[in-house]
């Protein structure tokens, strides 16, 4: 069932287009992520399916109906920001029974709601503390806790890990991914981090300048991306694009080939080229290698143990079978 | 950043404060404006009919306006000098270390805070009394004729008085702009080699500007309307009448509203000129 | 700041900071001795009045002839009056400024504190005269509403700039989780803004506690506050320096109390937020 579904929706700030109209439908129980480069209008597109900001034109469906002139509060929507935004006047637990209270609910089911939720979330032991006492981990799992206990019929996320460290960041994807598997609610989550989005998705929405580049699933948009913008920001590391003469022999005005599929070789290949920086993560190696024909230098992955001294000369071959074509426009060639 | 209904509820909430003020602003300005049009006594036959400009003429040609408005800028600009100068001096003082930091700065605002109508009739009699005053005590302990500050030295006792009750304000905002310059900076140009007056010329003078020309524009609001203090002295007598206290005697006391109504229009068009300027200041701010 | 600073200018600018702190805090000590003295010890050499005797007589007699706290009582009503109802105007369009700006809020904003200069001589006539017809001169309303509409702007400018330290998305998560728009501002906006509220109380008590231009003008016998009653000391009778003493020392005590708390939001409200 199509529960979210935006039709033409347009947003302008004063005279200036940020959001071009654009549709989009969300199914229930979905994973959407919304990635995209900062300024591409994500978090403006999310807001528009909070209410907490008009559209310029179109409409925004929730469960079928318009809901385009319903405000935030009755849209049934929950919402975690990137700030958090916890009340920092009130104990975790109040933080948490905020929305019940205002739903009007009674003390009794109000405490049990809490409580379930805080058990879910680890925040028993601390659910009479104030934010300003909890670690950042912890104030996320209390946004995160006030969000699930209205039972809403989709949750938006705005960047809710991007101002946690590195390793609690893995971990609250991971919960947050968890979360989602067992309450199978719709969620919609903005990130510019394309790692968030390729490891948590069911479907992701790729953003530049307010338009949509891309939809589609985590693989979808690894193995086929519909344009030059989509490889370049979906993997890690980018996908080497290249124009020129080695790609008119492909046909193509452009080519891409991502680093895990070019093979390095000290004795032959394709492209003759310098070795540069290489990156040894220990898993895998990303040499930087510079070649002759084309302008800037690819990255390219090799084994674990491979050791390319700065300077040595090397041969790459790409794998055909990945390779991808581009036309002038950066529109992918069939 | 906001959506159709935030920016109703918005404007409903801004109307109550917007509908008094507007009310405040306009309502006894367009009164000021009609009588300042017509003849008004009310104690000696009331409204008397339209005369044009005459009481803005009259206002300005009577003898006693020109005084007025050379004590209004000598008062305005004594005060406004002794407090700056003292005011920054005193504000560099207080950012030393110094023991009970506290304390001294409590002491050193608290005349802020005394009612004007206090400081006035303190200072008139209990400092500048010349028979019991605190002053004639001195002055007679040291063997000198004590003064008649109020009446021989009118002008400069009133000044002294008011940069008293001021130069509070002004040490307080500029210790507050002191610290808030980065101690980075000072260090720095420490490290460049700049000197105590190096430094202060330097760095500490031009981040005061801004607290400066603050502090000057508001006192001058708040010293064109000084009344209370005048009002208890010297009740505008020994050459104390300022643009403020001629229209109240204009109005109240020798009750010639349209004349006062007159003057009343120079003062705001007087304090419009200088809001125009703390109003550029403080919307400079608002870009932030 | 981490420098040691040598003692000896430490002790230098130590007993020169306290001079001048004394020498500028003189008047009003010297004012708390002299309210303890009587009539006739007030007016002998300062030598003679320290070692004169100590007694409360003075305070007594001006409650007695005078009924010292009838204008007392005028003076809290008048200035808290005003204040509260000033802030009870000033939130909601605090809340409309800081978290709805529209292309206006700045000409707005402006425009109010526009109000805040316009001399209050030139408006005396039209006020007074509104005051005799709608029969409030010398009453405690009369007041109430006058010196709130004066300090209304400041109200609104200092609340401005404390909400807008408040985060917009802590609103917008309230927005979120149901709260309508009043419950937005009772039980986020305001509770969260609680320091902000009451240092603006704070400075707005101190204003209108020592508001001395329509306090003198539009009060006679009855609605006068303290600082009218005081200025009746400008024409005494016979020997009052004790007695003037004692009721300046219990006019400017609680505010010179409220006003040693207020310091930093003083410089905050006084300045519209353009010194921090």
């Amino acid at each position: 069932m199509k529960q979210i579904q935006l039709k033409q929706v347009s947003k302008c700030f004063g005279n200036v287009e940020v959001i071009p109209p654009l549709d989009l439908q969300i199914e229930e129980g979905e994973f959407v992520v919304f990635v995209g480069p900062s300024g591409c209008g994500k978090s403006t597109l999310l807001r528009l399916i909070a209410g907490l900001e008009d559209v310029t034109t179109g409409q925004v469906l929730i469960n079928g109906e318009d809901a385009t002139a319903i405000p935030p509060a009755k849209r049934g929507l929950a919402m975690v920001f990137q700030s958090y935004a916890l009340y920092p006047h009130m104990s975790v637990r109040k933080n948490i029974a905020f929305p019940l209270r205002m739903a009007g609910l009674d003390k009794a089911e109000q405490a049990r709601r809490v409580e379930e939720a805080a058990s879910v979330l680890n925040l028993t032991d601390y659910l009479d503390r104030r934010p300003g006492q909890l670690s950042g981990g912890q104030r996320q799992r209390v946004a995160i806790g006030r969000a699930i206990v209205r039972e809403p019929t989709a949750f938006l996320f705005d960047e809710p890990l991007s101002n946690l460290d590195a390793a609690l960041r893995v971990g609250m994807r991971l919960e947050i991914s968890e979360l989602h598997k067992r309450l199978a609610t719709t969620m919609i989550y903005v990130t510019h981090d394309q790692v968030e989005a390729m490891t948590m998705a069911d479907k992701i929405v790729v953003l530049q300048a307010g338009m949509i580049e891309q939809v589609g699933s985590p693989l979808d948009l690894y193995h086929k991306p519909c344009n030059t913008f989509v490889a370049g920001f979906i993997g890690s590391p980018k996908m080497n694009l290249l124009a020129g003469k080695e790609a008119a022999k492909h046909d193509a005005h452009t080519i891409g080939i991502r680093p895990e599929h070019v093979a390095i070789s000290s004795t032959a290949g394709e492209w003759e080229g310098v070795v540069g920086v290489s990156e040894h993560l220990g898993s895998d190696t990303f040499i930087h290698v510079t070649c002759p024909v084309f302008s800037e230098p690819l990255t390219v992955r090799a084994s674990g143990e491979l050791d390319l001294t700065y300077g040595a000369k090397v041969y790459l071959t790409p794998d055909l079978a990945h390779l991808h074509k581009f036309d002038d426009l950066g529109i992918r060639l069939k | 950043m906001a959506t159709q209904h935030s920016r109703s509820a918005a404007r409903m909430m801004m109307a109550p404060a917007t509908i008094l003020l507007l009310g405040w602003m306009l309502v006894p300005l367009t009164m000021t404006l009609y009588f300042s049009f017509k003849k008004y006594l009310p104690l000696r036959g009331g409204d008397l009919g339209w005369v044009g400009f005459d009481n803005y003429v009259r206002f300005v040609s009577s003898s006693s306006f020109w005084p007025a408005v050379a004590t209004t800028l000598v008062i305005v600009g004594g005060v406004l000098i002794i407090t700056v100068i003292l005011g920054v001096l005193l504000a560099l003082l207080l950012d030393q270390p110094i023991w009970g930091q506290g304390v001294v700065r409590i002491l050193v605002i608290a005349p802020f805070f005394v009612m004007p109508t206090v400081s006035g009739l303190v200072w008139k009699n209990m400092f500048m009394d010349p028979v019991n005053g605190f002053f004639a005590h001195l002055w007679r302990a040291v063997g000198a004729e004590p003064i008649q500050w109020l009446s021989q030295a009118s002008l400069p006792s009133l000044i002294m008085i008011i940069s008293w009750q001021w130069l509070p304000f002004a040490t307080l905002i500029l210790l507050t702009a002191i610290q808030s310059l980065d101690s980075e900076q000072r260090e720095a140009a420490e490290m460049d080699g700049a000197g105590p007056i190096g430094r202060f010329s330097f760095i500490i003078l031009p981040h005061l500007a801004r607290a400066i020309t603050v502090v000057v524009l508001i006192q001058t609001i708040f010293l064109l309307s000084i009344f209370a203090e005048i009002f208890v002295t010297t009740a505008g007598a020994f050459g104390t009448k300022t643009l403020t206290y001629l229209i109240f005697q204009r109005v109240l006391e020798s009750q010639n509203v349209g004349l006062g109504s007159a003057g009343g229009v120079y003062a705001i068009i007087l304090a419009n000129i200088v809001a125009i300027f703390l109003m550029r200041v403080v919307g400079k701010n608002l870009d932030r | 700041m981490a420098r040691t600073v040598s003692t000896r200018r430490k002790t230098l600018t130590t007993i020169a900071a306290w001079t001048i702190g004394i020498v500028i805090f003189f008047p009003i000590l010297w004012i708390i001795v002299l309210s303890f003295k009587t009539e006739g010890d007030a007016i002998k050499t300062p030598l003679e009045v320290l070692t004169s005797l100590w007694t409360f007589e003075s305070y007594a007699v001006v409650q007695e002839r005078s009924d010292y706290f009838k204008h007392f009582t005028n003076s809290v009503i008048i200035a808290l009056g005003s204040t509260l109802l000033g802030v009870l105007v000033a939130v909601p369009a605090a809340w409309s400024m800081a978290f709805v700006p529209s292309p206006r809020t700045r000409g707005i904003l402006m425009w109010m504190l526009s109000t805040k200069m316009l001399p209050a001589v030139g408006v005396l006539y039209p006020i007074y005269l509104l005051f005799i017809q709608l029969g409030i001169l010398d009453s405690r309303i009369g007041l109430v509403v006058v010196l709130m509409l004066i300090n209304l702007p400041i109200i609104v400018w200092m609340l401005y700039t404390y909400f807008r330290e408040i985060p917009g998305e802590i609103l917008e998560a309230a927005r979120m989780d149901g709260a309508t728009l009043r419950a937005e501002l009772l039980y986020v906006l305001t509770p969260m803004a609680i320091p902000g509220i009451a240092s603006t109380v704070l400075l707005n008590v101190i204003l209108a506690w020592n508001e001395a231009f329509w306090t003198l003008n539009l009060t006679a016998a009855k609605a006068a506050p303290l600082t009218a009653f005081i200025a009746s000391y400008s024409s005494p009778e016979g020997l009052f320096y004790a007695k003037l003493s004692a009721a300046s020392v219990m006019a400017i005590a609680p505010i010179l109390i409220m006003g040693w708390f207020s310091q930093k939001q003083l410089v905050r409200g006084l300045t519209f937020g353009a010194v921090k």
